[in-house]
């Protein structure tokens, strides 16, 4: 059976090319980068050649300003956690959203414990934050902004660069988590205005457990992980020097391929949209219909289950996503989907597929037709579905 | 030209056989562990399996194994976890001087945060002695943290012996064993040495960088270094090096396979080595127990600048260090030879060998013919005598 993957937002293969750049580093370059001698020293300078790649690609104006943790999750950590103590002195505000990944709502959450205000601001209901929201929200005490820049479960992607004026004007440092749109869209830390911003390897087809946060020089930041001088002092560890070499390698890969996968995999999306809506009723667009990630496709089956869909569909060979996630044992709805207004039911049948690169259309043609099969099969045992169809019929 | 590779202490090669499952798991199973579906639940499974080598390996449970970044992260994870999760307790916290900058780089911050740390003296072999570690102990004492083999001249520590006495004295205060030198290549055993936390680091056993564990006994609360998914029971969220972890159960099974064989190899290497050194060059004095750990040897060569040695052998194709990688960029002395009590002078002239399961006899004897010339030709250089 063919395995069809529509989980890209969850986490993409590792393009083959990226696995070959990394190997040497496993065994030929094997050396510590913090060595003085050759094979140290090989390491150190693979380190810097990648850093020197992602900088420029992020619109860096210094090397320095970029920094490799150990996942997107450590880096959105780093951001926030370390700007917070660094900025204690200036003031204990800080403004978030309600559709954030947790990686930064559970730091948000954590600094509430000692003394700090988060304001979590809500979202319309396509998940934009409002630019204005933003303005109202900061006070003399705001020491930070952190919105992300493209939703992970809906793929709505905010305004930052405008919201960036707003923050700016205000003299507050503004953080995105660009986990979502680094290697997916256009993505420069410059033109977004932005001080700090997150990413992760593995969402553009490079390796799990390295990610960077790009720090703009000047702003300060506590550490996390003390040790020794690696990564300018701010993040110590012996480097994971391949993945970094896959990262590296990956983001120039996908930064190059940009121009010719966003047109084509937007046009995947609006097609496989669009299909959904012709062949099977009750269903929901869950996101913005234009300001969204050229991959992302979420949609509310009504009446069923996403988890009962996602069961059928792996059955079949497909992989994709709910928008339920299991939090200590128990299916809870999106946190997402219940910002933006969807009731719990519908959120609870909400799925969503991520395209990638090497999708094709025949696949989501395949894709469809399960879908199609599946939910017709699902709303045949349920009594919800019979009940609303009984007083259509009425 | 020929390579010899003797600073293994820092980092050493991937196996063939770590690398090979590394890359099928970066190029076939790279379902994100977290995911329902069957990409996901076969990214989950192959952690899992790790997690269950890891444990089997260190004789704890399998829900005891934390994986991270490395063991720096490890340590900092085990240091600060356990005094900004119970700091209602006590502030207290003890080390030693001579613990890895990831464990006392980690203290410096908790002090800075209101903690007391006692950094414990140690002997001229590099040695606390238990009965200071229990003299020190504080009713508000929350943490003793000691190495097991320290990285820069071998000294094994008594960890078993401290942990013992810590328990008998102090069963609430919570002991931490760096055991990132000494895993898969002496045996790590939390409940031998009754040790609640114990940090190891796949690099250092021929895995890769980037991917370490806390061993954390079930029950011992810590607060996280940082926060999001559930990933690792949420003590340690983001999603999973799941190459990496893999890499790090295939050389944990092959280090720890022929882990007692190896270790006598290098046994028997270090006193060779050793024994030739002073009998062909004069005025050295080796670091540390003679009954050190067997992969490092650490040497004084009076009169030369053991920098110059290092890179005077790197040219000859021979890789050794002055001591902690970390440091080696900046020409800092070592704090750990400091604590032993050499004068500057000699801390500046040491070298570190160090070895691995792939070390032969014969990268021995080229190193020493290397050797000898080297050092006389630094002594020359500054004058000295030979
Ligand atoms: C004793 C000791 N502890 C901790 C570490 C840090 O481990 P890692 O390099 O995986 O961060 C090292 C090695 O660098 C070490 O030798
Ligand atoms: C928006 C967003 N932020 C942060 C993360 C965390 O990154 P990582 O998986 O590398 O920890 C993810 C992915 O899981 C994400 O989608």
């Amino acid at each position: 059976m063919e395995r069809i993957y529509l989980d890209h937002a969850a986490t993409t293969p590792v393009d083959p090319r990226v696995v070959e750049a990394m190997l040497p580093y496993f065994t030929a370059n094997f050396g510590n980068p913090s060595s003085i001698y050759q094979e140290g020293r090989a390491a150190k300078k693979a380190i810097e050649e990648s850093r020197e790649k992602v900088a420029e690609i992020l619109g860096a104006a210094d090397t320095r300003e970029i920094i490799f943790t150990g996942s997107g999750s450590e880096a959105d950590n780093l951001a926030i956690t370390g700007v917070a103590w660094a900025y204690r002195k200036k003031g204990n505000h800080i403004i978030t959203s309600a559709i954030e990944h947790p990686a930064v709502l559970e730091t948000c959450k954590e600094l509430e414990k000692h003394g700090f205000a988060v304001t979590y601001l809500p979202v319309d209901e396509y998940g934009l934050v409002a630019p204005e929201a933003v303005r109202d929200a900061i006070t003399d005490r705001t020491i930070l902004v952190s919105l992300m820049h493209a939703n992970n479960e809906v793929g709505t992607i905010q305004p930052i660069a405008e919201i960036s004026k707003i923050v700016r004007a205000k003299g507050v440092l503004l953080h995105t988590d660009a986990v979502q749109t680094a290697g997916s869209i256009p993505l420069q830390a410059d033109e977004l205005g932005v001080d700090l911003l997150s990413l992760s390897a593995h969402k553009f087809y490079g390796p799990k457990g390295v990610g960077v946060l790009y720090a703009k020089k000047g702003t300060r930041l506590h550490r996390l992980i003390h040790g020794g001088a690696q990564e300018g002092r701010l993040r110590a560890g012996t480097e994971n020097v391949a993945g970094i070499v896959g990262l590296a390698k990956a983001l120039e890969l996908a930064a190059a391929g940009l121009e010719e996968t966003v047109p084509r995999l937007a046009e995947l999306r609006d097609y496989f949209i669009n299909k959904i809506f012709s062949r099977i009723d009750h269903v929901k667009l869950n996101g913005h219909p234009t300001r969204r990630l050229p991959g992302n496709i979420n949609v509310s089956f009504e009446f069923v289950e996403g988890e009962s869909i996602l069961l059928n569909l792996d059955l079949e060979g497909i992989a994709a996503s709910s928008g339920s996630a299991c939090t200590s044992g128990a299916l809870e709805p999106s946190h997402v989907l219940l910002a933006m207004g969807l009731p719990h039911e519908t959120a609870h049948g909400s799925v969503r597929f991520t395209i990638g690169k090497d999708n094709t259309k025949e696949q989501l043609d395949y894709v469809l037709g399960v879908l199609e099969e599946t939910i017709a099969r699902l709303r045949a045992i349920s009594p919800l579905y019979r009940e609303q169809r009984g007083r259509k019929e009425k | 030209m020929r390579q010899i590779y003797l600073d293994n202490s820092a980092t050493t090669p991937v196996r063939p056989e770590a690398a090979d499952a590394m890359r099928e798991v970066l190029l076939s199973d790279y379902g994100n562990p977290s995911s329902f579906h069957s990409l996901g639940i076969k990214a989950e499974r192959i952690i899992k399996e790790a997690r269950r080598q890891l444990a089997a390996a260190c004789g704890v449970n399998e829900a005891e194994v934390i994986f991270t970044s490395g063991g720096t992260e490890a340590n900092n994870l085990a240091v600060k976890g356990v005094a900004r999760r119970h700091r209602k307790r006590g502030k207290h916290l003890i080390t030693t001087r001579v613990e890895h900058p990831s464990v006392l780089n980690a203290f410096r911050a908790l002090e800075t945060e209101g903690f007391e740390v006692d950094y414990l003296p140690v002997d001229r072999e590099g040695l606390v002695s238990p009965a200071e570690v229990i003299a020190a102990l504080r009713e508000d004492t929350l943490l003793v943290s000691v190495m097991h083999i320290n990285n820069e001249v071998g000294s094994v520590m008594p960890v078993a012996e401290i942990g013992r006495l810590l328990k008998e004295k102090n069963p609430q205060t919570v002991f931490h064993v760096d055991a990132v030198q000494s895993f898969g290549k002496l045996p790590v055993d939390p409940r031998k040495w009754q040790a609640d936390l114990v940090s190891i680091s796949a690099h250092k056993i021929h895995g890769p960088k980037g991917s370490g564990a806390l061993l954390c006994r079930e029950g011992l609360l810590l607060e996280p270094l940082f926060h999001g998914g559930d990933q690792e029971q949420g003590i340690r969220p983001g999603t999973e090096n799941t190459a990496g972890i893999a890499g790090f159960a295939v050389a944990c099974r092959l280090a720890l396979r022929d882990r007692e064989e190896n270790y006598r190899k290098m046994t028997g290497l270090k006193k060779y080595l050793a024994a030739e050194i002073k009998r062909q060059i004069k005025d050295t004095s080796v670091n540390g127990p003679e009954e050190g750990a067997a992969h490092i040897l650490n040497v004084t060569f009076a009169g030369i600048k053991g920098e110059l040695l290092v890179r005077f052998l790197a040219e000859e194709g021979i890789y050794v260090s002055t001591g902690s990688a970390c440091h080696s960029r900046r020409p800092e002395p070592s704090h750990v030879l400091l604590a032993m009590g050499l004068s500057a002078e000699e801390v500046g002239a040491s070298v570190r060998f160090s070895f691995s399961a792939l070390t032969g006899r014969e990268d021995i004897e080229y190193t020493l013919e290397k050797l000898e010339p080297a050092v006389a030709a630094l002594r020359r250089m500054t004058g000295r005598k030979k």
